[in-house]
């Protein structure tokens, strides 16, 4: 589903992925984990093709909604609209454009872009109230402004609403689990379950905690070091990671 | 002779003017004040929109507030080469006066918002916001004078000035100028000018936003602080469109 090739990708100049490869097929759920400046949320942004990541070697593959394509061709609306979805570490506050606003818009230019129907009100509104409801979101919190005054929590559970919006195809999430407390970290463990856990669907998880792969549970982990998938292996290796460190294990 | 009747760059309230673009202009223009009295007690509120696409627009308004009155005026100012809006206003005991004007488009234009607000009772309110967006080598301009006199003791004055520069090239200046000579007043005044949130665009796109979409999202954000005291709903719908026209005509 998704097929990362020897990427290789600098910011202002510096290396950053060194000849990343990772293929996610359909109904895996990977996790990425790995020490700070390995390449985490880099790798999260060129796969969402954020302007002044620049990707200096290999391919990216991705099965979306019209076939497999290459997705480093297509801009970060494109992305979107072939069905990946990035979760942020740090979610971005929109002045004066509530969620419902913001997505509603975002839903339907994803569905033009697909020459679908655009959602009427009472459509969209209902589909916000089923996936709010699913992330124990308060409807009022998606009346105000994106992010704006919200909790690093509050954020982070936005996020899986949106996703739940969205309906994405694949879905590469950024330290979702990070900021969140442990009642939380289940909510949002269980939305990513119901939301991705199918056969047709794809999950790269990037994670610093063994925690929220208790909740969601990998089919991989993979340990990302100097650029590079230096180990791979089951859900057990995340749990050595936890009580040996990176150090150890990936060396 | 009619030069002799035209301001020069000298005067303060006309330094960021475009002056050529007045050579033309009929002087009677200079005479032609609407006057628009509030009777105590009473609330009236206009809008205006400058939309002139001549040399010069010159719009002239002279506000008197009586007691406990309030006038409440909103202005879009999309002109031609040069439109300026000057709004002098005097406010009685227990009055108030509110402003909320947008300056936006491209060209070589220069619009402005001129206010003058005399605070010479004591008791009185005022409020002023005014977002300015330009590309091209178009000018905005916001010279907002308050003066309270020594007995206007109580007074609660606010400007907010914030402008957006879409591209190198545009301009934005800001003069607030403040004559305080009474000691138990409030007054406020801000200013800021930027570009546009390059941080939100990328989080907008990454939900399926195209760049234009996102951008006219971001910008009716923007400008909706000044019709925020509009009450009518429709008007203030009417007021935001006919400022949203102008960025949908831009190349």
């Amino acid at each position: 589903m998704l097929k990362i090739d020897n990427l290789h990708a600098e910011i202002g100049g510096t290396e950053i992925l060194k000849g990343l490869s990772l293929t996610v097929n359909a109904g895996e759920i990977h996790a990425i984990m790995g020490p700070n400046g390995a390449g985490k949320s880099t790798l999260s942004y060129v796969l969402g093709g954020r302007p002044g990541y620049e990707v200096t070697g290999g391919s990216v593959q991705f099965a979306g909604r019209d076939g497999t394509c290459d997705l480093l061709a297509l801009a970060p609306h494109e992305r979107a609209a072939a069905g990946l979805f990035l979760g942020f570490q740090y979610p971005v506050e929109i002045p004066g454009v509530s969620n419902l606003q913001f997505l509603r818009e975002s839903l339907n230019a994803q569905r033009r872009g697909r020459g679908e129907e655009p959602l009427s009100g009472g459509e969209f509104l209902k589909l916000a109230r089923e996936k709010a409801g699913l992330l124990k979101m308060d409807m009022d919190m998606m009346k105000r402004a994106v992010n704006v005054g919200f909790s690093g929590g509050e954020k982070k559970r936005a996020e899986m609403v949106q996703m739940g919006i969205l309906d994405p195809l694949f879905a590469v999430l950024d330290e979702t689990d990070s900021g969140l407390d442990i009642d939380a970290l289940r909510v949002v463990g269980d939305g990513i379950n119901a939301i991705m856990r199918d056969p047709a669907k794809g999950v790269l998880l990037i994670t610093h905690y063994q925690r929220l792969l208790d909740y969601v549970k990998p089919d991989y982990v993979h340990v990302l070091a100097q650029g590079r998938i230096m180990k791979t292996g089951g859900p057990e290796l995340a749990h050595r990671l936890e009580n040996e460190g990176y150090e150890v294990v990936a060396a | 002779m009619t030069h002799a009747h035209l301001p020069t760059l000298r005067d303060e309230e006309w330094r960021y003017g475009n002056l050529a673009a007045l050579q033309d202009m009929d002087v009677a223009a200079f005479e032609n004040w609407r006057d628009i009295d509030v009777a105590a007690g009473e609330a009236v509120t206009q809008c205006f929109t400058l939309d002139h696409q001549g040399d010069a627009d010159l719009v002239r308004v002279r506000v008197k507030i009586g007691p406990n009155a309030r006038c409440s005026l909103f202005a879009v100012n999309t002109g031609g080469r040069y439109s300026r809006m000057e709004i002098v206003v005097r406010v009685a005991t227990g009055g108030h006066f509110e402003f909320g004007g947008v300056t936006i488009g491209g060209g070589d234009a220069t619009r402005e918002f001129v206010t003058r607000i005399a605070h010479d009772e004591p008791g009185a309110s005022s409020n002023q916001i005014v977002r300015a967006v330009h590309w091209g080598k178009a000018t905005g301009n916001f010279l907002g004078r308050i003066d309270v006199v020594r007995d206007a003791q109580k007074t609660n004055a606010a400007q907010d000035f914030k402008a957006i520069l879409l591209e190198k090239g545009a301009t934005a200046n800001a003069k607030p100028e403040l004559e305080i000579f009474a000691d138990d007043v409030k007054c406020a005044h801000g200013a800021a000018i930027g570009a546009l949130d390059q941080t939100a665009a990328f989080y907008m796109a990454a939900r399926g936003l195209p760049p234009e979409l996102a951008r006219k999202l971001q910008i009716r954000a923007f400008i909706a602080d000044a019709f925020v005291a509009l009450d009518d709903e429709a008007a203030q719908e009417a007021m935001l469109e006919q400022a949203l026209a102008v960025l949908e005509e831009r190349k």
